[in-house]
């Protein structure tokens, strides 16, 4: 269970995020909303152990991220609009190097496994920079899967995907949850983001506006309610 | 050791920034060159001075491009959430740039002995070896301030403004070293000298380490 306590980030007198509260079970996928400036990826970042907040904690199973930060980096696996992969080097390259950097045992076996798995079998040994945004989406999940994490961050994944790609990657993350693994997933994209998730979650102005679970709600239904919370300010 | 092979193959690849450190280093000799009359009085008293702009700004190219590459497609971050110390990532990215801006130092000599009319042979090894203990310090306090650069508008110009006051101590020492060498002088008349380098390469390699982590986190 990942547990977010009075999570306070402020960078001088600005703040991102405002005494965030907000609880994930393990083994659900929560998707998180919000308008520009919400603190979304604020708290994906704190929550990947990329930054630290000023004030709050964040424990999983009971322990804090970053006491324990190296061990739970080893759980996690992120999977951003940024592709964190290399364009001078070929996708399995990319691959090698980032399996090096998680001391994967069998690395040859899992890489090849991953870029078959993500479609990208026959072009393992062509160059990242020769790929389209989808293929490198592609390769950035197989190489967020390199080290099977538990817990899987997404921070707008889809942005800059045409339909195909999108649906594709849809598909991943559905197949990621029911894997059981823990994701939490930051979209714009409403309809995207709420057929995904087991629990939604509205951020506004640094906290949670609104949080329930996604079966409560038709796409029509959660639409109105996000634009009434983020139009009207409106907290439950 | 994984971080540097990546460094050296991205670079073999694009040959983009060995290639850019080179040019303005042999510029900068070639320049000074036809400045000075080729083996007067002046051209030595000058010479080590020229050997290390050449290396310094040559170095600073390098230095620049060193995170370039791991911000452009956030791979800063997929290094960062590697599970081991953030001090690692500093160890990897400084030896990538020591052994980028050695291979450009020790392709700019031969150019700077033929040109200034150096007996460098004689004073070599001495020469090497001040040339390594420079350019490990100035690669160690360059990562620094290039992870430190790197995330602003202006890196270009950031890091010199950041960068060369800290390595004065480090390029004075190293020059002095290099002009007792060109007069002839032994391991025994520059043992102060490469003290002081060892020394400050000690020192900026500690505090380059320990802050790191800190300048890498938002």
């Amino acid at each position: 269970m990942i547990d977010v306590r009075n999570l306070t980030k402020s960078f001088g007198n600005l703040y991102a995020l405002r005494g965030l509260n907000l609880t994930v079970s393990r083994g659900t996928c929560l998707t998180v909303f919000g308008p520009n400036g919400a603190g979304k990826s604020t708290f994906i970042r704190i929550l990947a152990t990329l930054s630290k907040p000023t004030q709050g904690e964040i424990r999983i199973e009971g322990k804090d991220i970053f006491t324990n930060a190296e061990q739970y980096r080893n759980r996690l696996g992120v999977i951003a609009h940024a592709t964190y992969l290399y364009d001078e080097l070929t996708a399995r390259e990319n691959l090698v190097f980032y399996s090096k950097l998680y001391g994967i045992p069998d690395r040859d076996a899992t890489v090849n496994r991953l870029l078959d798995e993500v479609g990208l079998g026959k072009r393992g040994n062509d160059r990242v920079r020769t790929f389209s945004r989808g293929m490198q989406q592609r390769l950035s999940i197989a190489r967020a899967m390199l080290h099977n994490p538990d817990i899987l961050l997404l921070d707008e994944p889809y942005t800059g995907l045409d339909q195909h790609a999108s649906e594709l990657l849809t598909g991943w993350i559905m197949k990621l949850r029911s894997d059981k693994r823990t994701i939490i997933l930051i979209t714009h994209d409403l309809a995207q983001g709420l057929e995904v998730a087991d629990e939604v979650a509205i951020f506004l102005r640094g906290r949670v506006a609104h949080s329930a679970a996604a079966s409560n709600f038709s796409n029509k239904e959660f639409q109105q309610l996000y634009f009434e919370t983020v139009a009207g300010g409106r907290e439950n | 050791m994984t971080l540097v092979y990546k460094d050296l193959l991205s670079e073999f690849r694009s040959r983009e920034t060995i290639s850019s450190m080179l040019v303005f280093s042999m510029l900068v000799v070639a320049i000074f060159n036809f400045a000075f009359d080729p083996g007067s009085a002046y051209a030595q008293q000058a010479a080590p001075g020229i050997l290390w702009v050449a290396f310094t700004f040559s170095g600073i190219i390098g230095l620049n491009r060193s995170f370039v590459h791991e911000v452009d497609k956030g791979c800063l971050h997929g290094l960062l959430l590697a599970p081991f110390e953030h001090g690692a990532i500093f160890f990897g990215k400084m030896l990538g740039n020591l052994i980028f801006i050695s291979i450009v130092e020790l392709l700019t000599l031969p150019l700077f002995a033929v040109f200034f009319n150096l007996q460098t042979l004689q004073g070599l090894p001495q020469l090497l070896v001040v040339i390594l203990l420079t350019t490990l310090g100035f690669s160690a306090v360059g990562t620094l301030f290039s992870a430190i650069s790197v995330n602003t508008k202006t890196r270009e110009m950031m890091l010199p403004i950041l960068f060369l006051p800290v390595v004065i101590p480090i390029l004075l020492a190293a020059v002095n070293a290099t002009a007792m060498i060109f007069d002839g002088k032994g391991w025994n008349d520059i043992s102060d000298w490469l003290r002081l380098l060892a020394a400050f390469d000690l020192i900026f390699i500690s505090l380059a380490y320990l802050t790191f982590g800190f300048v890498v986190e938002e």
